[in-house]
């Protein structure tokens, strides 16, 4: 058979194995190669919420999607082109996201009478009982030539078994011509302590690599040719550690102590385990006893004067709910992330979904607005956390921002900005005053009122929970109940004069407004683009802002024949535009199977209505 | 002295009813601080009282300081929060026994086990005074209330027991209208480095009046109950000739002339001893059968979980290459295109 190397656009791979194979941690060694490499490249994690599910079961079933390109990689792929199946549950898990004309690479070793009952098949024959036996499917016992590449390492027949990922890792190597120099400094820093490991590591790789080709299954293999990027420093980030590092850098803009008081939840917790690796740059971390807590020890450390902020989830927001007045009352800065997950309750936590909008824009007793902000993608979570930090410190309010699982766990090459291109943090702190601080005194543009940080002299106060007059004492008298009440509104309102326009993206009128918010943003894009391609007059626009709304939103939408509103929930952001721009109307497109969109169905959808 | 109390007085008219414990546990509080400014050298300013909700917890509205009336049960956090923010300030913290011991009974045992630098002032009165008189997680048994009509069927907790058993390293008992002996509590509470839990047995005069009068009343205080000092022996009645002592490993009270007991055979008392044992049995000494510990119980050195935290910070500091954003962008792989 004649060996070709064919270029192509993009690819989807898709890693999937039992829990403890170490997809994960293939996946990222293959997307961090393509990245150096130079490819546009978009990750997805989809992983149980088990560490370790019953062995073998479908439940237990990892995968790990990574989609690259030269060019137009803005989600991590609908369908792969090829399936990695480490074991039969991994195959009948994933072979629906396999496109008809995928390669399947599948361990055969695993694939004896027990590991297809545990996966549920009901015959002997995995590959006619799925029907993919058209499909290039490549038998290859992995594990059995794992143990014949180390049965001379000296490691024990465990850890032998265990890097059947790294021999897997080589085939996929082979297949797209990656090259090899990456993975190998990769293994001798990750083992430098332990140098014994790093020599099997790169031997069994190397054996995949010449397997593959060697086993002429593989007719072609694939060039990606690196992206057209623009020129800069680029780092692989994902979005919960892009999170973390917007906040540290919100806290250097304005010069304060970072303070975070969190509790672990998944999808959240890796920003808190970010911040705690960099006490260095003046971040100090709580692990609280819990989500109250969590909140409550950033309220404390936000009045004593630090730039505070409490990361969850779900039902940690749920928990955090009181707190939140607290500080929207007493008007003190604080961010809080929501990384959304499928809900409600414990839902599935290793879900993505946008489920948590309404919780954000109402979930609280009395009248009390939140500004809310979205991040699109993983590395746009650092300029939105960034953001959210600024609005928070610079207005005197809780900032809500809402991330999700999805671009939370998924990373993406990012072009390293320079600090200096960052604007200035200002707080508005004050010094000093005469006749005693009046803390609810505002500004009368902004509405913001002052920070006075205890420790100064002459500015003694006190802020709570209670209702109060602009003097800071306590007042159950009805007017001006309803003066702080409008007055807080109003603050919140006003935040819209200090946040960007809306854009557009497409052409500024047309048939059809693709309406979308949060990590949706890449499928939208590319389904927009899709139909655009196809001559149809579709725009995006996609909010970064939730409350306030941009000022030109309904200048915007007067411009479009129908909106049409696509969000991973029932209809959140669609019924809250209904309740603040009332005078369009607003078609839906939803989602909630704590899966992203799919390419293909959003651009099926936007057809149906044109 | 730089202050007078009157300088921790606030313009704002005090609120709580006529003859509740709550005033006398204010005024001994604001005597103590400028003790606690001369000998700590904390400006006025560096005060701060933190609140939850319940009627002690208007405290902070009294004060001239810097002060935060929170939520119901928070306050722990929000004053942990504050003092790991800024280990400069003195933070103090009001809070009653349903809004610490019930719904913020989890935030109070982990200050507690972190030994955060707090001063805590604990007003136990048995009862829910500000939602008008329902049983609270320090009701005696049986105790009849609004929401307890036949008795409550459950047992209190032992506000000192539940300090011990999350090792913390401060704890002292008063009676609200005995000024002197706050005053030289909340001295000593400040001093402490740790969490210093101080309990105020207060009277609610409204849904639970005379709850401790069976030992707090003054004709009978001096019988019943023993105020314990550092390093002085454990003796206690209206003639100073009771004291404590050890009796097949329980404590026993003695009378110095009885059955041979002399002033050498009464315990001495030692905040800083380690032995949990004796302090346990010494805070839940329970009337009638034994006189009620007041005055400075426990008080052992430890380091505190806001300074932990600032030297971890200013250790990492020291030993990182990365000092900034734009170093910390920079680290790790990246790769450059041309």
């Amino acid at each position: 058979m004649q060996h070709k190397v064919i270029d192509i656009k993009d690819v989807v791979i898709r890693f999937a194995g039992d829990s403890g194979d170490g997809m994960q941690l293939t996946g990222t060694l293959f997307a961090d190669t393509s990245a150096l490499y130079g490819n546009e490249i978009s990750t997805f994690p989809d992983y149980p919420a088990e560490i370790r599910a019953p062995h073998g079961t479908i439940s237990g079933v990892s995968g790990f999607q990574v989609h690259i390109g030269s060019e137009g990689v803005n989600t991590p792929g609908d369908f792969c082109d090829v399936l990695v199946a480490m074991n039969p549950a991994a195959l009948k898990a994933n072979v629906k996201w396999a496109k008809p004309t995928a390669t399947i690479i599948i361990d055969t070793d695993t694939f004896d009478e027990q590991g297809l009952k545990k996966a549920g098949f009901t015959t002997d024959n995995p590959i006619t009982e799925l029907r993919i036996e058209d499909r290039n499917v490549i038998c290859a016992q992995i594990t059995s030539l794992t143990k014949e590449s180390l049965k001379d390492s000296g490691l024990d027949p465990k850890s032998i078994v265990r890097s059947k990922n790294m021999f897997t890792l080589g085939m996929c190597f082979f297949m797209f011509n990656r090259p090899l120099e990456y993975i190998n400094t990769y293994l001798e820093k990750k083992f430098a302590k332990k140098p014994h490991l790093i020599e099997p590591n790169k031997k069994v790789l190397f054996d995949g690599y010449n397997y593959a080709s060697n086993i002429h299954a593989i007719a072609n293999t694939y060039e990606v040719a690196p992206a057209k990027q623009e020129k800069g420093i680029y780092r692989n980030i994902n979005g919960n550690q892009a999170t973390a590092w917007g906040l540290i850098a919100a806290a250097e803009k304005s010069g304060l102590q970072l303070f975070c008081g969190s509790y672990p939840i998944t999808p959240a917790t890796a920003i808190l385990e970010e911040l705690a690796i960099h006490k260095n740059l003046n971040v100090k971390t709580m692990q609280a006893e819990d989500e109250i807590a969590g909140i409550c020890t950033a309220i404390g450390a936000a009045y004593a004067g630090d730039f505070a902020v409490t990361s969850t989830s779900g039902p940690g927001l749920s928990l955090k709910s009181e707190a939140l007045g607290l500080a929207m009352i007493t008007e003190l800065p604080l961010v809080v992330i929501d990384v959304q997950r499928s809900g409600p309750s414990t839902g599935i936590p290793t879900k993505t979904e946008q489920t948590d909008l309404n919780q954000a824009l109402y979930g609280r007793n009395g009248e009390c607005p939140v500004c809310i902000v979205a991040a699109h993608s993983p590395s746009n979570c650092f300029d939105a956390a960034f953001n959210a930090g600024k609005l928070a410190l610079e207005h005197m309010m809780p900032v809500i921002l809402m991330s999700e699982g999805f671009i939370a766990n998924g990373s993406e090459p990012w072009k390293i900005p320079s600090m200096a291109d960052y604007p200035a943090i200002k707080p508005p702190f004050i010094e000093e005053c005469e006749g005693g601080f009046k803390p609810f005194e505002r500004d009368p543009q902004t509405f913001v009122r002052k920070w006075a940080v205890p420790g100064k002299k002459g500015l003694n106060h006190r802020v709570g929970g209670l209702e109060k007059n602009p003097a800071g004492v306590i007042s159950s008298d009805p007017e001006n109940h309803a003066m702080m009440v409008a007055a807080r509104a109003e603050k919140i309102a006003r935040v819209a004069d200090c946040i960007p326009a809306q854009k557009v993206i497409g052409d500024s009128e047309g048939d059809v407004l693709v309406v979308g918010w949060g990590g949706t943003f890449g499928h939208l894009f590319t389904a927009v683009n899709e139909l655009s391609a196809q001559g149809h007059k579709v725009s995006l626009a996609h909010f970064d802002y939730i409350n306030p709304l941009p000022k030109n939103t309904a200048e915007i939408f007067a411009k479009f024949k129908k909106i049409i509103v696509c969000e991973l929930n029932s209809g959140h952001f669609a019924d809250y535009l209904r309740a603040k721009l009332p005078q369009f109307s607003y078609l839906q497109y939803n989602k909630v199977q704590g899966q992203p969109f799919i390419v293909k169905e959003v651009v099926d959808a936007i057809k149906e209505i044109l | 002295m730089k202050y007078t109390a009157q300088d921790f007085k606030s313009n704002q008219e005090v609120r709580w009813c006529p003859g509740c414990g709550d005033h006398a546990v204010l005024a001994a509080l604001q005597r103590a601080l400028p003790q606690v400014s001369e000998d700590l050298g904390y400006e006025l300013e560096k005060f701060v009282v933190v609140s939850g909700i319940g009627c002690s917890s208007r405290l902070p509205y009294y004060m001239n300081t810097y002060g935060f009336h929170s939520i119901h049960g928070r306050a722990t956090a929000i004053s942990t929060g504050i003092k790991v923010a800024n280990p400069e300030l003195c933070v103090w913290q009001a809070c009653g026994d349903g809004d610490a011991l019930a719904i913020g009974g989890n935030h109070f045992i982990h200050a507690i086990r972190r030994n955060v630098d707090l001063n805590i002032v604990l007003f136990n009165n048995q009862i829910y005074g500000l939602t008008k008189g329902q049983y609270s997680p320090t009701s005696k048994f049986g105790t009849i209330t609004k929401t307890s009509p036949y008795g409550t069927v459950e047992n209190p907790f032992t506000p000192g027991m539940l300090v011990l058993g999350a090792r913390g390293t401060f704890f002292a008992r008063g009676i609200d209208n005995d000024l002197a002996l706050n005053q030289s509590i909340f001295i000593t509470a400040a001093k402490h480095r740790g969490t210093s839990v101080c309990e105020m047995l207060t009277n609610c005069v409204i849904f639970n009046d005379g709850a401790h009068a069976a030992f707090a009343a003054r004709e009978v205080r001096a019988e019943r109950t023993i105020t314990l000092r550092d390093g002085e022996k454990m003796l206690f009645g209206a003639n100073n000739d009771k004291g404590l002592i050890l009796k097949d490993g329980q404590l026993a009270v003695a009378k110095i002339g009885e059955d041979g007991v002399t002033l050498d055979d009464i315990l001495t008392h030692h905040v800083d001893s380690n032995d949990i044992g004796l302090q346990s049995m010494l805070i839940d000494m329970k009337y009638p059968d034994m006189p009620v510990a007041l005055g400075v119980i426990r008080d052992v050195k430890d380091k505190t979980y806001d300074i932990n935290v600032q030297d971890q910070v200013n250790d990492v500091t020291a030993k990182a290459r990365i000092h900034c954003v734009d170093d910390l962008l920079r680290s790790g792989s990246t790769w450059e295109v041309k």
